[in-house]
């Protein structure tokens, strides 16, 4: 019978002490860095190296601001920096303490008696006054007074637990006596830092019962993903829509202002050459003018892709000048225009529930069905598609075992000048379970669109 | 006498008395520039002050500030440097019959024909001075590639006249208003200060630096007003400078509240686009007091 591993080479165990002192561990962040897609070479390295030379180290802050002036050089580097900062310097200190068997709170292990209802006061108050110094302290005080013993093992269910048995509310508690600080509901920034300080305590705790680490979690995608969904903050998507709005108010005329190829405008040229007796010698050339297409955009709206989709929409006409003619179709199993809709509320959220109401694309099953949204397409307009017409269709191709009719889509792409297929879903799932993309992909530019920088691509693809 | 600083207390402390308030990392980003010799990139949303830490930076170091500001189209001759065609020819004119060839060759392209133009100017400088590069973004790409030699090496390569290597070291800044992703290569060679919206207290203080006669609570009502307003969802909100400007204006009114009227009265100062201001009207303008009469200043 082989020996039973140690209980802590199960999560992981320690890693390696990687190459010793200040140095190695710097170095070892880069790799962090570099592992979730930041771009750092050596020279930046060696930036930060020769800033931290005039920082004092012993400052948190300082410390932060000098890597991340060297290495992060763009406001999306500098979300994902301090992501990564966080959980680096979070584990490098766990291990080095697990390692040297450092308890950070033995004293409260104890089981002392703590009031429970002046903790949930001073917590909420502490809330209520945004004092950031004291939430790590009274994190630890909660998970002592609430958190032992009955810990369900996974870290954010014991969060919401120990949130719930402090009381701590966003909405206003009307019940609650007229001085206690939780009756007008707690400001939910706050509210979520107190969650963060709670999840760091309990992950410190797991780490000192376990002596290990638990396995290290890469970003999540979702962390980097598009704003989708009302849920999400509606600043966030307004963020995404003004930069693009800028980038493409800019992009042609990088085009436009130089001799990037010469059409000689021989009229004009003529007409510049009676200055100089008939001598062509300023030539002049034709300006280039930014291509702006005609746009037909179909939206698949049923539940698995909704917010993504309303989220899509919304950007495009938020980009409205750029192009032509732009006409929004929303789509389940028939199709039905929102354009005059789209164009009536600027309201992101009030659109996406104006669709829901009132677009009447729903039959009977509430499921997607592409093929007849096809052939309804094309009766609709196959009149106005002409080469210089662009189709976008936004869709995770899912037909809910129809048929997929990809000969009538084929139809539409040859009708129209280009057409695009925008997926929601990464492309690892593409082709799996009802999906049938590879038909499509077969007669269309496919793009995954599920993050900003894709999305960005794609509009630059767009109106290329 | 061009200061030097020894800590980053030291610069923030400067900065403020040039009259500009440095959030912590502001100061401590300025402090490595000056120590490390690095151009320093700022990024922001319009109005948070860019322009002005260039301007204070300045001031506090006791350095001239050379400016380029950057267009599309921007080109080396208005950039870098320009030969003076005019004196050049005056000077072959002058010389006409008398010189040789090669004599008026190697005269008229010397330093005294050369026009400098902000970059230049900024490397011969016999004093160190503070270079403001300024709306980078607006630039193209050509144009940036030429800055990578004047950014690492602090020099410039004329082909008539040889390596015009910097006298002094200048600190410089670049602005951006992140208009388009500018090039890897430059970001490399900068050091990155990102500038945002100051939280509530320190755009009090710096409201309080620009105008402090007006009433402490009705400053703290204003930023109060201004940061709700940034939280909707505006074309343009408002930035900094409107905030000090609006301050300017109610002190101008003689006002001592800002109520319902005063705001409907005043708030095109901070918000500058029509459909901008009927949403400001509607969402911020109600939740403020109606004014009493005895606050009312006679109009």
């Amino acid at each position: 019978m082989p020996p039973v591993p140690p209980r802590s080479a199960l999560y992981g165990g320690l890693p390696e002490p990687g190459p010793g002192g200040f140095d190695g561990q710097l170095l070892a962040f880069a790799e962090d860095l570099r592992a979730e897609g930041m771009a750092l070479g050596t020279s930046e390295l060696l930036d930060a190296f020769a800033a931290l030379d005039h920082v004092a180290w012993s400052e948190r802050s300082a410390f932060k601001v000098a890597l991340a002036a060297t290495l992060a050089m763009s406001p999306e580097d500098r979300g994902l920096f301090e992501l990564v900062f966080e959980r680096f310097f979070f584990r490098a200190a766990e291990a080095e303490a697990a390692r040297n068997e450092i308890d950070a709170h033995g004293a409260l292990k104890g089981g002392e008696e703590i009031d429970l209802e002046a903790l949930r006061q001073q917590i909420a108050a502490a809330l209520r006054a945004g004092a950031e110094g004291m939430m790590g302290d009274l994190a630890r005080l909660a998970i002592a007074a609430f958190g032992r013993g009955e810990g369900s093992g996974v870290v954010g269910v014991d969060v919401q637990r120990i949130r719930r048995a402090l009381g701590l509310r966003t909405e206003p508690q009307p019940d609650l006596p007229g001085d206690d600080p939780r009756r007008d509901g707690l400001p939910r920034e706050q509210l979520r830092r107190f969650e963060s300080h709670l999840r760091r305590e309990l992950e410190r705790d797991a780490i000192e019962r376990t002596r290990s680490l638990p396995p290290k979690r890469p970003l999540s995608d979702l962390d980097r993903a598009l704003p989708t969904g009302p849920v999400q903050d509606l600043a966030a998507v307004h963020r995404v829509v003004a930069q693009l709005k800028r980038r493409l108010a800019t992009q042609g005329h990088e085009l436009r202002g130089r001799k990037r190829h010469a059409h000689v405008d021989v009229r004009r040229t003529m007409r510049a050459s009676l200055q100089t007796g008939g001598v062509p010698i300023d030539l002049k050339y034709r300006p280039i003018r930014p291509r702006r297409p005609e746009l037909f955009v179909l939206c698949d709206v049923s539940t698995s892709v909704t917010s993504a989709s309303t989220f899509f929409l919304s950007v495009l006409h938020a980009l409205h000048d750029s192009f032509r003619k732009l006409r929004s179709f929303v789509f389940i199993e028939r199709i039905s225009e929102v354009t005059e809709l789209l164009e009536r509320e600027r309201d992101f959220r009030a659109a996406s529930e104006a669709i829901g109401r009132d677009a009447g694309v729903a039959d009977i099953s509430g499921y997607t069905d592409y093929g007849r949204v096809w052939t309804e397409f094309l009766a609709l307009i196959e009149d106005e598609l002409h080469p210089r017409a662009t189709v976008i269709v936004l869709g995770d191709a899912r037909t809910n075992g129809r048929p997929p009719r990809d000969d009538v889509f084929a139809l539409i792409t040859a009708k129209a000048g280009r057409t695009f297929w925008l997926n929601p879903e990464p492309r690892l799932y593409w082709n799996y379970g009802d999906s049938v993309m590879a038909a499509y992909e077969t007669h269309c530019t496919a793009f995954e669109c599920w993050r900003t920088d894709q999305l960005e691509e794609f509009v630059k693809a767009l109106t290329r | 006498m061009p200061i030097s600083p020894s800590s980053v207390a030291e610069v923030a402390d400067g900065l403020r008395d040039a009259g500009y308030l440095a959030g912590g990392t502001t100061a401590l980003v300025s402090y490595l520039a000056t120590k490390l010799d690095k151009p320093v990139l700022v990024e922001g949303p319009a109005g948070v002050g860019k322009t002005e830490l260039a301007k204070a930076l300045a001031r506090y170091l006791d350095r001239r500030l050379v400016r380029l500001q950057c267009y599309e189209g921007l080109d080396e001759a208005k950039a870098l440097y320009e030969w003076n065609y005019r004196k050049q020819l005056l000077r072959i004119q002058t010389e006409a019959g008398a010189a040789g060839w090669q004599d008026v060759q190697d005269d008229i392209f010397g330093e005294e024909f050369l026009l400098p133009r902000p970059l230049m100017t900024a490397i011969a400088s016999e004093t160190p001075v503070v270079l403001l590069i300024d709306e980078i973004d607006k630039t193209d790409q050509e144009f940036e590639a030429m800055l990578l030699e004047l950014l690492s090496d602090f020099q410039i390569s004329i082909p008539e006249l040889g390596l015009i290597e910097a006298r002094t070291q200048p600190v410089v800044l670049l602005t951006s208003n992140n208009t388009r992703e500018l090039t890897e290569a430059l970001k490399r060679r900068c050091l990155y200060l990102w500038l945002d919206y100051p939280d509530l207290e320190h755009e009090l203080e710096i409201v309080r630096l620009h105008s402090p006669e007006l009433d402490e609570a009705l400053a703290r009502k204003l930023v109060e007003v201004v940061h709700q307003v940034r939280e909707l969802d505006l074309k343009k909100p408002p930035s900094i400078a409107e905030s000090i400007d609006w301050a300017r204006a109610l002190l101008l009114l003689g006002a001592s509240d800002i109520d319902e009227v005063t705001f409907a009265e005043t708030m095109s100062v901070i918000v500058k686009h029509r459909a901008d201001l009927d949403t400001v009207a509607a969402r911020v303008g109600v939740t403020l007091a109606r004014p009493s009469d005895a606050t009312r200043p006679a109009a």
